[in-house]
């Protein structure tokens, strides 16, 4: 008895992990809504840089005075793409945190970070990783049952890309308002300063852009195509119409 | 089986796009009730002004009060953005030291006036050293003394139909606060800077300060402020003359 009524449930499982999606449909719209406004954000933020493309340290800091890194960029005063830029910069801005919030809590609700993101413990050793390591270092490309599930480097750069730097750029974005520090004034003096919030901004974007940039390069390794129609449609390969 | 999930499907997405639509209803409502709603709102990119003004007005409510520094904090260096006012009369006053300047309070108030750079300084005064960011990136922190506009305001007598204080300068250029900030404590019509005079390059002889919104709000070489229930028949109606060229009204980022 115990034996029969298992053996239906191994089935149904099975069938349900053959049919169901490899990203949920909640996944895949905030994904590409991520997409849009993430790419609107920097393009925005570069327009809106490059009127100043100079990063001091502390609270102030100004053309005439030193600055911490002055980027190999021109200044841009006269073109006008900053006030649009800014425009664009807080709409996408509002955007990519109210679908990242949907996104996180659902996450945190479906048990989705737990099931697909978090690592196992055993594979959180030096070797694992290493082992990883050197298949990316050698361009190896995943075996059908590993490209089931995400390997443990993949599962540490989302949890930090969600956890870490979308959160850190978005503090430091606040931490630039003088209208929110003046309510909250501790989110921008443990950066030591509004230009270190700036600063901070800066370069917590170069990573994620660095992220954009490695990601699309392991989804082209992956195989683009079908990485591409299970962001879209939730399966990877096309299923076969019943004949 | 397929149609009673489609119709359940119908069910759930009429009944969340019902609930969608009367929450955007009632918020618009209630966002208009309670002054929520920029007057930069229009085009597409109004609902990120719209979000950003009424969550920080939600936020900042109780008067929160913009970072104050020390003494040592004041920064060596205060870039100068901008050129004085070329008019005439701007250039007349100027050589004259200001002397004959008046500030010119007028619209929805119980007694217009017009006050001397002598009047302003006669009354309580307020200092304060804030951190003044430019949109354009650089900053710098500075001590500013002057009357808060409060204090102005409350003289004239504002009518409870006020809804902007609209400041305009010696040139083209033209603001406005919304009533929160116009009655903020910190908000100063400045007359001085770092103990002295204010210098012409930071907008003599009298310049506002709104330390909670970015550098191009605090309106510098001001010449006269009008009260108003609407901005809409100013300028392009958007508030002030920063969205004619891009920037939103509302600074406070």
């Amino acid at each position: 008895m115990a034996e029969s009524a298992y053996l239906p449930g191994v089935t149904i499982q099975n069938a349900d992990v053959l049919d169901s999606p490899r990203h949920s449909a909640l996944v895949r719209v905030t994904h590409w809504i991520h997409t849009l406004s993430f790419l609107a954000l920097v393009l925005s933020g570069i327009a809106i840089l490059l009127a100043h493309p100079r990063l001091y340290w502390g609270e102030t800091g100004a053309r005439e005075g030193p600055s911490l890194i002055d980027l190999p960029l021109p200044f841009v005063l006269d073109i006008p793409i900053r006030g649009p830029g800014r425009y664009l910069h807080f709409l996408s801005a509002w955007v990519c945190v109210l679908t990242g919030l949907l996104y996180v809590l659902s996450g945190l609700f479906t048990r989705h970070f737990r099931k697909n993101l978090v690592p196992s413990k055993t594979d959180l050793g030096w070797k694992p990783i290493m082992r990883v390591v050197s298949n990316h270092m050698r361009l190896k490309r995943p075996t059908e049952a590993e490209s089931q599930s995400y390997n443990v480097l993949q599962r540490l750069t989302y949890l930090a890309v969600v956890f870490v730097l979308f959160p850190l750029v978005i503090w430091t974005g606040l931490a630039m308002s003088p209208a929110i520090t003046s309510v909250f004034p501790a989110i921008v003096t443990v950066f030591g300063g509004q230009q270190s919030a700036r600063t901070i901004h800066f370069f917590v974007s170069v990573a994620l852009v660095l992220f954009l940039v490695i990601h699309i390069a392991m989804v082209r390794l992956a195989g683009f195509k079908n990485r591409m129609r299970a962001m879209i449609t939730g399966h990877a390969a096309a299923r076969k119409e019943p004949s | 089986m397929s149609n009673r999930i489609s119709r359940r499907k119908l069910i759930t997405t009429g009944l969340a796009t019902a609930a969608g639509v009367s929450g955007l209803g009632v918020a618009a409502v209630l966002a208009e009730r309670y002054n929520l709603i920029p007057p930069d709102h229009g085009g597409i990119f109004g609902a990120g002004e719209t979000l950003t003004y009424a969550a920080q007005r939600i936020l900042t409510s109780h008067h929160s009060l913009a970072r104050e520094f020390n003494r040592s904090d004041i920064s060596k260096v205060i870039p100068i953005n901008g050129k004085p006012p070329e008019t005439d009369p701007y250039q007349r006053l100027h050589a004259k030291g200001f002397q004959d300047w008046r500030l010119i309070v007028d619209g929805l108030v119980a007694r217009p006036s017009s006050f001397s750079l002598a009047d302003l300084k006669r009354f309580p005064p307020r200092t304060h050293i804030t951190h003044q960011a430019c949109e354009e990136g650089w900053s710098f922190i500075a001590e500013c003394t002057g009357v808060p506009l409060s204090y102005v305001l409350n003289l004239v007598g504002v009518s409870t139909k006020a809804k902007f204080v609209v400041f305009f300068p010696f040139d083209d250029s033209w603001d406005s606060l919304d009533m929160p900030d116009a009655w903020h404590p910190q908000t100063l019509l400045a007359y001085g800077m770092n103990g002295q005079d204010i210098p012409t390059g930071h907008g003599a002889p009298l310049r506002l300060r709104v330390p909670r919104q970015l550098g191009y709000k605090s309106v510098k070489y001001l010449s006269r402020i009008t009260v108003t229930d609407t901005v809409k028949n100013i300028g392009k109606g958007m508030g002030s003359i920063a969205p004619e060229y891009g920037y939103s009204w509302y600074a406070g980022i």
